[in-house]
This record gives structure tokens, sequence and C-alpha cells, in this order.
């Protein structure tokens, strides 16, 4: 089976993946991620004004098969949340790189990640 | 010949229906006479108007349309869901048991003394030289075994913060140590499934709260290493928990105690066949070396010169339930105990890891691990073990847990108990095959024969509907 990886945006091992637009950071989670949980049913993600931390945990992704942790790409403050996922958590499963994102973040100064994978090596991860 | 349960067989969607929609009558309870403000009385109540042969049908039908350990195998691993004796019940319904807790000591010899042989017979059994019966489930043992090391610890100005677990292990290990305020230090397994012991190594230290394991561990095989591991975890003032989860493959064979194991719980539900509490009343008794004896849960039986009394441990951690604990639960393991005695006991462990070996040899999934004891994990290879467990219930079996441990992919672990007879068990042998040879559409239709046909999980869990009120 192959899965999608868009060219315009970068990945996490973890499985998330992260575009930047100015200061902003949208997060979500990859075609090939939402395949292995399948049907997911529960998203939970942190409120507008929080901060994240690069590396750190930020939600939990519930489908009918596991539970797993959310990981932040980059740390910053959170500027929006899709909170159409708390009553459509499908739309993670039908339009991870669209409709189903999670997090927008405002990158902080001092972040440092530096560890996001490119189009071609995250495709590489999951060959 | 296959079993199966009661089930509608015209239409789609036919199910038996809620007393709410055999009925729905409004009754005008009316009266102004509460002294109640009125914000909190009503006047109209709506109750199903059903006759008592209605309702009788009604229950009769949903037990019928039910699946339990009295209509067939039900060979869940880890569970142990072994058959509940009907003359406990007898016993547990006896007038004389009904008392009430705070009666005095002297009028309640029998009672206590009970409640006192029952702490004898599990602590000789764990090899554990106290005992307490009053957390009401499993995981209330374990929570309250690891507030004893706890309090031992503060006792004795030891600066502990961690508890180490091994990744296979069940998952209220990890929710008691981090609900006691530990850190979780997670231990990987060795190639052959058991603890790493070059890991184990690197993981002790200064720290180490306590070490908690079970033994035979989560795929059935006895830890060949426990001296040793309990040696390590002792030498950095360390405690060594068992989780009496397996405790039935060793039933007169192994004591946890001479493993060198400190504190352990007992899962009366699963070794001594009282009923799986369900949330419901259920006890899971904690077993002590002698020097935490004295950190308890209050109260505890003992024997004076006055007979049985009630007394409190000097440093208990205090009430973890009210009164003994759930006394109708007690008294059903002990009459249970009582009735199998030593050469009993043997017998089930036993024919527990006999049944388990015996069905394992008969099916055609790989089974990792071995020399397995009273479970095994089996694992459904490149198939969804949910998937062929949905198929095992068309053939008059419960299938095994799934997609547990995760150290097997695709894990079914099989524990079939003492109960099963080599029919039981071929049955079962045969519901496996066939599903695990069924082609993935037949398997993706399963099951067919049941009284709920294929659920559909995601809907369930996004749109659950709780209550019958939301059927309005």
């Amino acid at each position: 089976m192959s899965f999608d990886v868009p060219e315009d945006r970068n990945y996490l091992e973890s499985h998330e993946w992260t575009t930047l637009e100015e200061d902003t950071v949208t997060v979500g989670i990859t075609d090939f991620a939402q395949d292995e949980l399948g049907d997911v049913v529960f998203v939970e993600l942190p409120s507008e004004g929080d901060t994240v931390t690069a590396g750190d945990t930020f939600g939990v992704i519930e489908s009918i098969k596991a539970v797993s942790d959310l990981y932040a790409p980059v740390s910053g403050e959170v500027t929006a949340v899709n909170e159409a996922l708390f009553d459509q958590p499908e739309l993670v499963n039908d339009d991870p790189f669209g409709d189903g994102w999670m997090l927008k973040i405002n990158v902080s100064d001092d972040d440092t990640s530096d560890s996001l994978l490119t189009a071609a090596e995250y495709a590489d991860q999951i060959a | 010949m296959i079993y199966e349960q009661a089930r509608y067989t015209e239409g789609e969607d036919k199910h038996e229906p809620l007393l709410s929609e055999k009925d729905d009558t409004t009754i005008n309870v009316g009266g102004d006479d509460s002294p109640l403000p009125d914000s909190l009385t009503r006047d109209e109540l709506s109750l199903p108007a059903l006759s008592e042969p209605e309702i009788a049908r009604h229950y009769t039908r949903l037990s019928q349309m039910n699946w339990s350990i009295e209509s067939g195998p039900y060979p869940l691993g880890s569970c142990t869901m072994k058959y509940n004796p009907k003359f406990t019940e007898d016993i547990a319904a006896d007038p004389s048991a009904a008392i009430h807790p705070d009666r005095r000591a002297e009028t309640a010899q029998g009672n206590l003394g009970m409640l006192y042989g029952l702490q004898e017979f599990l602590g000789t059994i764990g090899g554990m030289d106290a005992v307490t019966l009053q957390p009401p489930a499993g995981a209330a043992g374990e929570f309250t075994g690891i507030l004893v090391a706890k309090a031992y610890h503060e006792a004795h100005g030891n600066d502990k913060s961690e508890v180490i677990i091994p990744a296979s292990a069940h998952g209220t290990n990890f929710a008691t140590a981090a609900m006691a305020g530990y850190e979780v230090v997670e231990l990987p397994s060795a190639e052959d499934g058991r603890v790493d012991v070059d890991a184990l190594e690197a993981a002790v230290s200064e720290d180490t709260a306590a070490l908690m394991l079970t033994n035979p561990n989560t795929v059935g095989l006895f830890e060949r290493d426990i001296v040793e591991i309990a040696e390590m975890v002792h030498d950095v003032g360390g405690l060594l928990y068992y989780d009496g989860a397996n405790l039935n493959a060793l039933l007169g064979r192994g004591r946890p105690g001479d493993m060198g194991f400190d504190i352990m719980h007992y899962n009366v539900h699963k070794t001594f066949a009282t009923p799986h509490g369900g949330g419901g009343p259920g006890a899971g008794p904690v077993g002590v070396v002698e020097k935490l004896a004295p950190y308890l849960p209050s109260p505890q039986v003992e024997q004076t010169d006055n007979g049985f009394e009630l007394f409190e441990p000097e440093q208990s951690i205090g009430k973890v339930h009210g009164f003994s604990g759930n006394w109708l639960v007690l008294i059903k393991a002990y009459a249970y105990i009582a009735r199998l005695g030593d050469e009993g006991l043997l017998d089930a462990s036993a024919k527990a890891v006999l049944n388990a070996n015996y069905l394992a040899s008969q099916i055609d999934l790989e089974v990792p691990y071995g020399p397995f004891h009273h479970e095994f994990a089996a694992t459904a290879g490149d198939r969804d073990a949910a998937d062929l467990a949905k198929r095992m219930l068309d053939f008059g079996v419960h299938p095994p847990t799934t997609k547990w441990p995760e150290m097997v992919p695709e894990a079914m672990l099989t524990e079939p108990t003492e109960i099963e007879n080599q029919a039981s068990l071929d049955d079962l042998a045969e519901a496996f095959n066939i599903a695990f040879g069924d082609s993935e559409d037949a398997i993706q239709q399963a099951p067919s024969r049941t009284t709920a046909k294929r659920i559909d999980q995601a809907s369930a869990a996004r749109n659950p509907r709780l209550s019958w009120h939301r059927l309005k």
C-alpha cells in the first residue's frame, strides 16, 4: 500500500506533519499514521494560548485500535485549534493533510527544533 | 455441533426491546405534601407498566442472548475466567453470613474466624507473613500494596522515587505506581520474553522503590532468574511486588514469598473462582512479609486468648475500604479454598497448565514464546487478531484476549483454565483453526450466528448511546 506524502511540508519520525507560513506552524498527522491507527474516535488537543514544547506531547489521539500521544514539532504558543475534530474525529481519517489538521502554533524565538524530516526522508521511513 | 446464542432471526435490526420500548407510561405521582423545594420534586414519572411475566421473559431472554462461562468456554488470557461453583453461592446466601459488620467481636466469632482463616490460607498459599482482606478489587490491592511500600520507605527515611515495571505488565501496574506518586521506569523484555536482567541492572538504582512483576509472566513464561532479580532489587533497598494475576499457574507449587517477593495481591475472582466484579463488589487481598505488616490497612483479624478480634496495625496506612472488605466475596474464596484443600489446589494448577498446553498443541497458529504455563500468546501473524476473534464467536465459544501483550504481534492470549475438558478444548481448537483458515472476506463479515452481529465500533465510540434516554 502506498501513502500520500505531500512534498510541500516537513515531517516528524513520530508521524506528524508541519507546514510553516510566516511564524505560524500548522500540525497534523500523516496519511500513514491515520491508516495505522484505523478509525479515529477521539482527539484531545490543548487550548488556544497554551504553550507547547518541541518533542513533547501536545495531545492524544484515540482510535478503535489504540491510544497514541501526539508530539509537537516546534515550541511556541497555540494560536488555533481545529475544534471540528472534537465532533468529527473522522476528519483525521478522511483528510489528514487538510481538514484533519490539529493545531496552529506561533513559533517562539528560542525554538531550537531542527530535526524535521523532508518528504523524501519521511517516505523512506515508512517504505 | 455448534451451540448458538438465542437471537431474533427476522428483520435487520431486531433486538430484544428495552423495557422503555415495550411500554412508556407516564404516571402522576402528584401530591404537594413533600417538604422538599419544588425544584427537587416532580409530579410525573415515566415508568414501563409491564406484568411480571413480561419482565421475567425480558431478563431471561437477555441472559440467553448473553455469553458467559456458564454458556461455554471463555478463555480470556490473563483473566482466568473460572466457573463460579454454586456451593459457594449457597454458603454466601446462608442467613448467618448476613450479620452487621459493627457487631461486637464476641458475638461474631464464626465470621471473624472465617476472615482469620482466609488470611491464614492466603498467607500460606503466597508465602506471606501477614494478609489484609480489605481491598475491594485486584487493582485496589495493587494500589494498597504500593502504598504500604511507600509507607515503609517513608518510615525508614528511604528517599525513593521510582517503580520499575516490565513493558508487558498489566496496565494497572503503571497506573498504580503513578497514582502512588512514583515515576514509572519501563523495562523492555529480553528476546526470550522474560525480564531482561541486563536492562534491569541498568534500571535499578538507589531511587528504586519497587519492582512490580508477575510470575509466570504475561505470556505464561516462568521468570527463571527470579532469585537474581530479587537480589538486585533488594540490594538497593527496593521491594519486590508480585501481581497475583497469574497465581493460578503456581497454586501449591511455588510461592511468591519463597521467590523473594515482599508484597503481593491475590485476585480472588481469578485464582479462587469468585465472581469477576465487573465494577461490582470484588476483593483483592494483599499479603506482605513481616517487616511490612505494621503498615497494612485496618482492621485485620487476630487470634487471641479471647478468641478472634479486630485490631489496627501500629503504623497502618488506614482504611482502603469499609469494615473488613467485601465479606460476601471473601466468604466464597474461603469456601473454595477449604473445599479444594491442598490436593484440589495442586490439581487446579496442574490442569490449568495441561489444558493450556494441550490447546496450544491443537491449533494452527504459531505460539512464539515457551515453555508456557497456564496461558499462551498465539500470534495471528499477518491477520487481524480482533477479526479472527469475531469469527470464533460463530462457533459456540468465546475468543481469547486479543492484541495484548504487544510483544507478540496480533496476539491471541489464551487461558482455558482447569475447568475445560478435552471435548471443549477441541471445540476451542476447531474455532481457532476455522477462523485462521478462513478467507479475509469471510472474516470481515463475522460474526453471523451471534445475537448481535458485527458491531460498528467506530460509530459506537464516536456516537455512544449510554442511556435509554438517548432513544427518545
